[in-house]
């Protein structure tokens, strides 16, 4: 009796066959990049702890054609990951009730962005001061 | 039953999901824009004495961990999920690779800083 070959559905490409899948993928892919910018700030720690030739090679590099390119997109990407991480939070973060009603999901998303706005205009300015 | 640990997991990834949301933007465009395009910034915002004394700060070292760490965990999460979407089904080496190299880094960064 020759082994079972039960039927699998093909999973190539099921994420493109509808918007809200599109949106998830783009959604999660940003992960690459987070990733991707984790790394380059890790070897900076590294190469700080080698010296400041070490670590002037690792600014050095960072002012590359390719680096610049690099973080322009990572920049987006991480624009596009505050938008869409406060726009899912209504459905990741547990019910509130607020004064005997449910807190809608807009208010949600908008004090989240509100609040990304403030941090990152603090952290320029802090940037800023100390330097 | 046995316990689950995705609720560690899920947790690093939400620290590190809302950390980045916060100030991941300011972030790229300080480190990645303005200061290797010499914009708005001094020059020597990002001098290696600038950055040594930053990093020998207590709130300093934990600042820099905490970005490097809980964006690794968070992505190392998102792309071991992402990868079971898109039909890779090792499970187990998907995750030993992700949440491995997620804490490889953290272990590194956290040496270094501490050595510092």
């Amino acid at each position: 009796m020759s082994a079972r070959r039960p039927y699998v559905r093909s999973m190539d490409g099921w994420w493109k066959r509808d918007a809200y899948f599109i949106s998830y993928m783009a959604r999660e892919v940003t992960a690459v990049f987070v990733a991707l910018y984790a790394i380059v700030l890790l070897f900076g720690v590294v190469r700080l702890s080698q010296g400041e030739a070490a670590f002037n090679g690792w600014l050095q590099y960072l002012t590359t054609p390719w680096m610049k390119v690099f973080h322009l997109i990572v920049l987006a990407v991480f624009c596009y990951h505050t938008w869409s991480w406060f726009n899912i939070m209504p459905k990741t973060m547990p019910i509130i009730f607020f004064g005997g009603k449910r807190l809608q999901p807009g208010t949600i998303t908008g004090t989240g962005l509100v609040a990304s706005v403030v941090a990152c205009l603090a952290v320029l300015l802090i940037v800023r001061g100390m330097s | 039953m046995k316990r689950s640990n995705e609720p560690i997991f899920w947790s690093l990834f939400g620290a590190g999901g809302m950390l980045a949301a916060l100030i991941g933007p300011a972030l790229v465009f300080i480190t990645g824009i303005a200061v290797p395009f010499g914009l708005i910034f001094k020059p020597d915002t990002m001098s290696y004495a600038h950055m040594l004394a930053f990093s020998q700060n207590w709130l300093g070292k934990i600042f820099v961990l905490a970005v490097i760490a809980l964006f690794l965990w968070h992505a190392a999460h998102r792309i071991h999920i992402v990868l079971h979407d898109f039909g890779v089904h090792a499970v187990t080496l998907v995750r030993v690779l992700c949440y491995g190299g997620a804490f490889v880094g953290t272990v590194i960064a956290a040496y270094t800083l501490l050595k510092l």
